[in-house]
């Protein structure tokens, strides 16, 4: 399997009146073809932020990010572009990402046109999209208004598959829809993937659905990576505290089930100029002294499988 | 424990608007018994939140129109009740958690005033005593009580959830409205929060109804549940008799549509379809069309029947029968 992204020490930090937010810090990892490679953690995390850097929706602050074997980092416009046809974004929230004056065939058209596909063409090529989602031809007309949410985030995939991208990133697809809905949604993105050989980012706050559809989990606190392993390996042997107690926290559903429930006190710190040392240690039970003033690397445990904390032999 | 605190009675509930009529809640009946914790489970737009807000007595009218039904609170029909006998009960005897924490405190108040208003309302106290009392609510969902003279903003999303329940309790209700009271926070807070609503009610013995699409915060919390679609209850029983001997196609749907249950890769079993305009809603099951058991039969209008120690059904072919304790 070869590499088709690979991320190195990126950055990305807003400014603020206050100082510089630290939304992206220091973030590494690479993906391989035809892999989902899901990314959770709470909000403020900087999940969102990590995914709209990589497609230069932000510019990056620093770091490498390299696409099929190509530096683009600080890529032009044009190249930016063309980069639009190889790799796409899905937006969370159906009702707010589609244009409520445009009708359905033509917010599938649009990537299309802007590409310089003929009218006719692009609007065939439509059909097909919307045939391909699960669209019935009666919605071509209608505007986004007229559709549920289910509906709306499958105009949201036809158009991310318009140009025929190899590389997806999907930020919190199924995040406002309901259970029903949202496995119908999780399934045609599962066709799709098979169908068209697609590689993902899924980015969720969702465990469950991240358990389900990705194959390597990265987990992210406050801009940082916490843990990174293979999706099996993660939900079986969580190491790093935050991990453990985010995993807890998940209610589960089976009524016999001896929760063991670990509570984290505290909420999430600020983003805005972090205090030096492990971002997770005003929560974290087992803090030292060193947790506080290091910043902790991460280690591969096992193979494929990293930690970024200090107490991890403990 | 088994005295009926609040009973519902065969309420429905219609919007009139220029689309024309949305059925909203169609004959739905329930009983909350002191000390319980009741769950509304269902998707979005079955009507869930409009049951809580006739409750409340707080149904936005027009357009909201209450065709029948009645629900009884003390002997009293709230739906008829007079809007100076509600102002006693509303805050009081039967309060409500809003979904969202961001939009449902003022502002413009410092976050201890907003609770210190609903003890001054209520009781005859000194400002300085509800206050006091005030600080000791605060106190009770884990805000210090040097925090009383700030701002909402300066509160995260947890934070200003503890609040809202903080006002919610202030006047020790017998009936406790939740709406979706953890939707919006992250799983972590959402965990402190579900802790600290199951230490109060256990402190206080209040009441519970919680709402919620959640069937995990639904098993973590509820001693009953009942499932709602498409405005009518279609599956009441304890949370054994609903979790375990899941009865209606659409409860069994929506367990099999959470993902998680299996390894990654398999495929999901979606509900296939929609829920159904609530503007032309069918006669017959409302969920006939999107069930996988549908035969001829159910082409009919179909009651809610007990299939066994109160665990009630609406469907003439439930997947389990025989009753089950």
């Amino acid at each position: 399997m070869s590499t088709i992204l690979t991320v190195e020490n990126l950055k990305k930090y807003f400014d603020v009146p206050d100082g510089k937010l630290h939304a992206v810090d220091d973030i590494s990892f690479s993906i391989n073809e035809g892999e989902t490679f899901g990314i959770v953690g709470e909000s403020g995390c900087g999940k969102s932020t990590l995914g709209r850097t990589i497609i230069h929706l932000y510019q990056p602050t620093s770091g490498k990010i390299i696409f099929e074997n190509k530096d683009i980092t600080f890529a032009t416009k044009k190249e930016c572009r063309d980069l639009l046809r190889r790799m796409q974004f899905i937006f969370q929230d159906p009702y707010s990402s589609l244009n409520p004056r445009m009708t359905v065939i033509d917010i599938i058209m649009e990537p299309l046109l802007i590409d310089g596909m003929k009218r006719k063409d692009a609007r065939q090529r439509a059909s097909e999209l919307m045939e391909m989602v699960g669209l019935s031809k009666a919605f071509e007309t209608s505007y986004p208004h007229e559709l549920d949410g289910g509906r709306r985030q499958r105009i949201g995939i036809a158009r991310a598959l318009a140009l025929e991208p190899k590389f997806i990133i999907c930020d919190e697809p199924v995040s406002a829809l309901d259970v029903s809905i949202q496995a119908q949604i999780l399934n045609l993105m599962l066709d799709l993937q098979e169908k068209f050989k697609l590689t993902y980012i899924f980015i969720t706050h969702d465990l469950s659905v991240v358990k389900h559809i990705s194959d390597r989990v990265m987990v992210m606190y406050l801009g940082k990576t916490v843990e990174l392993a293979g999706t099996q390996e993660l939900f079986n042997n969580p190491v790093h505290p935050y991990t453990k107690a985010l995993l807890s926290a998940v209610p589960s559903t089976d009524i016999d089930e001896q929760q063991e429930r670990e509570i984290l006190h505290g909420e999430i710190a600020s983003p805005i100029n972090p205090m030096p040392g492990c971002r997770f240690a005003p929560r974290c039970k087992y803090a030292t002294s060193k947790c506080r003033t290091d910043d902790p690397h991460l280690v591969e445990l096992k193979p494929g499988h990293f930690v970024s904390c200090h107490n991890i032999n403990s | 424990m088994n005295e009926v605190i609040l009973s519902v009675k065969n309420l429905s509930v219609e919007y009139r608007v220029e689309e024309g009529i949305v059925k909203a809640v169609n004959d739905v009946s329930f009983d909350v018994k002191s000390g319980e914790t009741l769950g509304l489970v269902g998707e979005t737009g079955a009507g869930k939140t409009t049951i809580a807000l006739s409750i409340m007595g707080l149904l936005p009218v027009p357009p909201a129109v209450v065709t029948q039904g009645e629900i009884l609170y003390e002997g009293e029909n709230i739906l008829t009740a007079n809007e100076k006998y509600l102002r006693t009960l509303r805050g009081n005897k039967i309060s409500m958690i809003f979904q969202d924490p961001m939009s449902a405190l003022n502002p413009s108040t410092y976050v201890g005033d907003q609770i210190s208003e609903v003890i001054l309302l209520h009781n005859k106290v000194s400002k300085d005593k509800a206050r006091e009392m005030a600080e000791e609510c605060l106190e009770m969902v884990g805000i210090p009580k040097n925090r009383y003279a700030e701002y909402p903003h300066k509160f995260s999303g947890g934070m200003k959830q503890r609040v809202i329940i903080a006002i919610a309790l202030a006047c020790n209700p017998n009936l406790l409205i939740a709406d979706e009271p953890t939707t919006a926070l992250d799983v972590t807070i959402q965990a402190q929060i579900l802790e600290l609503m199951e230490q109060l009610k256990e402190k206080k013995g209040t009441s519970n109804i919680l709402i919620t699409h959640d069937l995990g915060v639904i098993a973590k919390m509820c001693d009953r549940v009942a499932v709602v679609y498409a405005g009518e209850i279609v599956e009441m029983g304890t949370l054994r008799q609903v979790f375990k001997h899941t009865a209606h196609p659409y409860t069994k749907g929506l367990f099999d549509a959470l993902p998680g249950n299996g390894l990654s890769g398999k495929k999901l079993k979606p509900i296939k379809g929609s829920m159904p305009d609530p503007t032309s809603l069918p006669e017959n099951c409302k969920f006939a069309n999107r069930c996988f058991k549908k035969t001829e039969k159910c082409d009919c209008s179909i009651r809610l029947v007990d299939i066994g120690d109160g665990h009630l059904v609406r469907c003439i072919s439930p997947l389990c029968c025989e009753g089950v304790k």
